[in-house]
C-alpha cells in the first residue's frame, strides 16, 4: 500500500462452470502469487481427484462442500498484486442459486469478469450477470470468451458470441467503451498473462494487461460530498476538554475546512472548523477518507445523521420507490415491515406496494405480489422517518440501502435508489 | 497542516469497520494476540478514536506457551496506551477440567484456547469480537465475512452467511449470539507489513532475525523449548531464525532470516514463496483443518 500501488477491484461472473475460478486461480499462478505450499496442495488435490492437469479452481474453492461438488457456492475474496496493481477479486458463484452471492461479491466491485463457455455461447445466466452488472452500475466490463481450446480457437466462435453479446449491451445503459472482449483459455492460459499464439487473429492485449491498464479514477465516477455521521468522538479529557468530532467516511466529493455545510435531518447550517485524520489536522480530504470533523458552531448532530454541502442538498422523503434484489430465502411482501439501512442510518421500512417484477434479460417486466430469492423488482417503500438520500444512479453509497429482517435480523434485500 | 489527504483505501475502510462495531454493539473487545496483525488492530483502533481512547478493552487468551517476548510486548504496549487488557488463561480452562492437555508429537494448546476464548465471552457478556484475520491466510478464511454472525457455541455457519452489500455492516443479533468482526479482511500479509513501515509501528523482537535454539521436523523449524514435545533424536541447534506469524510455541514455526530491520522483512516477504500459514502447524493437520476448527467457535 505504501508503495503507491493502485487498487483495483474485480468480480468475475457467468454461468455455472464456465471456468470463472479456474480463471482466477490461473491469474495467481500466472503473476506468482500462489505460494510454492498452495501450489503442492493444488497438486495434492487435483491428483486426489484423478485430473492429469491442475485443476486451479482449487486455488479459491476453500469451502470442503465447493472442492466436493466442484462449484463454487459463496463468495470468495482474492489478493494479489503486479509491480502496479493490487487487486481484490470477488469469485462469485455461477449458480442460479447463489446469484444473490455474486450482487454480493459485485457490490463493491469496478470492474467485472463475465464469463462465457465458447461452446455454449451467451445463455440465460449471461443475460441475468450483465443484467445486475448494469443494475449495479459496474463501470467496466470485460467479457472472457472462455474454454477457446475446445472450439480449436476458432474466430469464428468468438465473432459470433461477441456479436451475440453485441445486441445485449444495446439494451443496456453501457455504452461500447466499457466492454472489452478477449477470447481466453483459463485452463490453459492463454490471453490470462501470456499473448496466445494459438489466436493470432486477436490483436488485444492479455486480460492481466487489461486490468493493469485500468485507471481507479475513472472506475469511480464523481459525485457531490456526503458525510453521514458514524460516530460521535468526545474524549472529555483535560486536554481535549470541548472536542466533539463527527467521525465517518466521506463519499463522492472533497470536504474542507471551511465549507458551508447543512446538517441533516435539523437543515441547520454550520462551517467546517476542523478535519482530523487520527494525530493530523488536515485542511481537506478527499472521498474514500475515515476522518472526524469539528463544527464551528454547537449542534445537535448524532449517529445516522448527514453534513452535506450547503446547495448540494440530497432529496429528503418518507417515501422512496427502489429496485430491490431478494437476497433471503423469505420472500418480500407487500405489507412486509423491516429495517432499512441506509449506510450507517437505520429507520423502519414498510413495503407499499411491489410493482413488478424485472426479467433480468432485458425484456420487460411483469406483476408480481412478492419478490423471492434472487428476483429483482420494483418496490414503493413507507418510511418512519425521512432519509436524505440520492438516486442510486447519481450517487452509489448514498441511493443503496439493505433490509433487515425484523424478527431474525439477517440481511434479505439490497436497494437501489431511483 | 496537510494540505489535502488523499485516503489509503484499505486503511479507511478498517477505521470504518471498527467504528461501526464501536457504534453498533454495546460491548465489544478486542482479540488481542501480541502478534503484527493485532498490534495493527490496536493502531487502526486508535486512528478510528483519536484524541479518544480506545473505547473497547483488550482480551489476550493465553495458552501459557507464548514467547515470553510477545508479553512483554503486550505489557509494555497496554501501560503506554493507557489500554484496558483482560487475561484469561488455557491452563485455568486445563485446570477446570473443560479441556484435556495433548499429549505427544504435534501436542499443542491452540486449538484448545477456543474454550477459554468462549468463557470469557460468556464471562464479560461480549457481544462482537474483534479479530485480526485476513481472508488471505487461508483458503477457508477468504469465505468470512467481514461481520461473521456466531451462535451461543461460537459456531461458524459457512453456507448461510449474511449477504454484506457495499460498506453496508448488519451487526444485528440475539439474545446469546455474539459477531466477530475482522476489520483488516482485505489486506495481505504484505499489506500488513508495509503499513508497519510506513506508520513506523513496533513489534515485538521475534519478528526480526535472532538466533535461537530450534530443531527441524516435516521441513520446518520449531522451537527447542520445555512446551514444545521433542524426540531424542530430534537435534536442537542454534540458527539464525524469525517468525512470521505468532502463535503459541508450539503450532507457530521459524523461518531462516537475515532480515534484521522492517525493510529486510519486507524485503524477504516479497520474495517468499511459502505462504505465511504454511508455517502454522496447526493448518497441516488435514485440507480442511481452519474450517473444521472455525465450525466449532475457533477464529
Ligand atoms: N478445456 C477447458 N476447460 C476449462 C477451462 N476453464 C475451466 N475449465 C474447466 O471447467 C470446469 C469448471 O471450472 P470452474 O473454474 O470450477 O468453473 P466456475 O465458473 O468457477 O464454476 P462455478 O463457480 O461453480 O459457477 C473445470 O473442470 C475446469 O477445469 C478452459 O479454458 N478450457
Ligand atoms: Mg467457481
Amino acid at each position: 500500500m505504501s508503495e503507491n500501488r493502485k487498487l483495483i477491484k474485480i468480480a468475475t461472473a457467468g454461468s455455472v462452470d464456465d471456468g470463472k475460478s479456474t480463471l482466477i486461480g490461473r491469474l495467481l499462478y500466472d503473476t506468482k502469487s500462489l505460494t510454492t505450499d498452495k501450489i503442492e496442495a493444488i497438486e495434492r488435490s487435483s491428483k486426489q481427484r484423478g485430473y492429469d492437469y491442475l485443476d486451479f479452481s482449487l486455488a479459491t474453492d476453500g469451502l470442503v462442500a465447493e472442492r466436493e461438488q466442484g462449484i463454487t457456492i459463496d463468495v470468495a475474496h482474492i489478493y494479489f498484486n503486479t509491480e502496479k496493481t493490487n487487486f481484490i477479486v470477488a469469485d462469485t458463484p455461477g449458480h442460479v442459486e447463489y446469484t444473490r452471492n455474486m450482487v454480493t461479491g459485485a457490490s463493491t466491485s469496478q470492474v467485472a469478469i463475465i464469463l462465457i463457455d465458447a461452446r455454449k455461447g451467451v445463455i440465460e445466466q449471461t443475460y441475468r450477470h450483465f443484467f445486475i452488472a448494469n443494475l449495479l452500475r459496474i463501470s467496466h466490463v470485460v467479457v472472457a470468451i472462455n474454454k477457446m481450446d475446445l472450439v480449436d480457437y476458432d474466430e469464428e466462435v468468438y465473432l459470433k458470441i461477441k456479436a451475440d453479446f453485441d445486441a445485449l449491451v444495446a439494451k443496456s445503459d453501457f455504452t461500447e467503451d466499457q466492454i472489452t472482449f478477449i477470447p481466453v483459455s483459463a485452463l490453459k492460459g492463454e490471453n490470462i498473462a501470456r499473448k496466445s499464439e494459438k489466436m493470432p487473429w486477436y490483436v488485444g492485449n492479455t486480460l492481466l494487461d487489461h486490468l493493469e491498464v485500468l485507471e481507479p479514477a475513472d472506475l469511480e465516477p464523481s459525485s457531490v460530498a456526503r458525510f453521514p455521521v458514524q460516530y460521535v468522538i468526545r474524549p472529555k479529557t483535560e486536554a481535549w476538554h470541548d472536542f466533539r468530532g463527527f467521525s465517518g467516511m466521506l463519499y463522492g466529493g472533497n470536504l474542507k475546512v471551511g465549507d458551508e455545510v447543512t446538517l441533516l435531518p435539523s437543515l441547520n447550517t454550520s462551517t467546517i472548523k476542523s478535519i482530523h485524520y487520527f494525530d493530523q489536522e488536515i485542511q481537506e480530504a478527499a472521498p474514500g477518507s475515515s476522518i472526524a470533523v469539528t463544527l464551528a458552531t454547537e449542534v445537535d448532530l448524532s449517529r445516522g445523521d448527514m453534513l452535506v454541502k450547503s446547495g448540494e442538498l440530497p432529496r429528503s422523503d418518507k417515501r422512496l420507490t427502489a429496485t430491490i434484489c431478494q437476497v433471503n430465502n423469505k420472500p418480500l411482501r407487500i405489507g412486509g415491515k423491516y429495517i432499512l439501512q441506509h449506510g450507517v442510518n437505520r429507520v423502519m421500512a414498510k413495503v407499499d406496494q411491489i410493482e413488478s417484477r424485472i426479467h433480468t434479460d432485458f425484456t420487460g417486466m411483469e406483476e408480481a405480489v412478492q419478490l423471492k430469492l434472487n428476483d429483482i423488482g420494483r418496490v414503493h417503500f413507507r418510511l418512519s422517518k425521512p432519509i436524505h438520500f440520492d438516486s442510486y444512479h447519481s450517487n452509489k453509497s448514498n441511493g443503496s440501502f439493505i433490509l433487515i429482517d425484523e424478527a431474525e435480523y439477517d440481511t434479505v434485500s439490497v436497494g437501489f435508489i431511483e | 497542516m496537510n494540505n489535502l489527504l488523499i485516503p489509503n483505501p484499505k486503511e479507511a475502510e478498517s477505521i470504518h469497520i471498527i467504528r461501526e462495531v464501536a457504534a453498533q454493539f454495546e460491548r465489544p473487545v478486542l482479540l488481542f494476540s501480541g502478534g503484527k496483525d493485532s498490534i495493527t488492530l490496536v493502531r487502526l483502533a486508535q486512528k478510528a478514536f483519536y484524541p479518544a481512547k480506545i473505547p473497547f478493552p483488550l482480551l489476550h487468551v493465553d495458552t501459557g506457551h507464548n514467547f515470553p517476548e510477545t508479553i512483554e510486548f503486550r505489557d509494555k504496549l497496554v501501560e503506554e496506551l493507557g489500554l484496558e487488557l483482560i487475561v484469561r488463561n488455557v491452563q485455568d480452562s486445563i485446570d477446570q477440567g473443560k479441556v484435556r492437555e495433548e499429549r505427544g508429537r504435534y501436542s499443542s494448546r491452540n486449538s484448545l484456547q477456543t474454550t477459554t476464548l468462549l468463557d470469557a465471552i460468556e464471562e464479560f457478556k461480549f457481544d462482537a469480537c474483534i479479530g485480526g484475520a485476513r481472508r488471505d491466510e487461508e483458503k477457508a478464511r477468504a469465505k468470512e465475512r467481514v461481520f461473521s454472525v456466531r451462535d451461543d457455541f461460537g459456531q461458524w455457519d459457512e453456507k448461510n452467511q449474511r449477504p454484506e452489500l457495499f460498506d453496508m455492516l448488519n451487526g444485528k443479533i440475539h439474545v446469546g449470539q455474539n459477531v466477530r468482526c475482522f476489520p483488516i479482511s482485505n489486506w495481505t500479509e504484505l499489506d500488513v507489513w508495509e503499513y508497519i513501515k510506513t506508520e513506523n509501528i513496533e513489534i515485538p523482537s521475534i519478528y526480526f532475525a535472532h538466533e535461537r535454539e530450534v530443531f527441524f521436523r516435516d521441513g520446518m523449524i520449531w522451537t527447542a523449548n520445555e512446551h514444545v514435545y521433542r524426540e531424542e533424536h530430534e537435534e536442537v541447534m542454534v540458527k539464525m531464525v524469525r517468525f512470521r506469524t505468532v502463535g503459541d510455541m508450539t503450532c507457530t514455526a521459524a523461518v531462516l532470516s537475515e532480515a534484521v530491520s522492517l525493510d529486510d522483512v519486507v524485503g524477504e516477504i516479497r520474495e517468499s514463496t511459502i505462504s505465511e500459514r504454511g508455517a502454522r502447524i496447526d493448518d497441516k493437520r488435514s485440507e480442511a483443518a481452519m474450517e473444521t476448527r472455525k465450525k466449532v467457535g475457533y477464529f
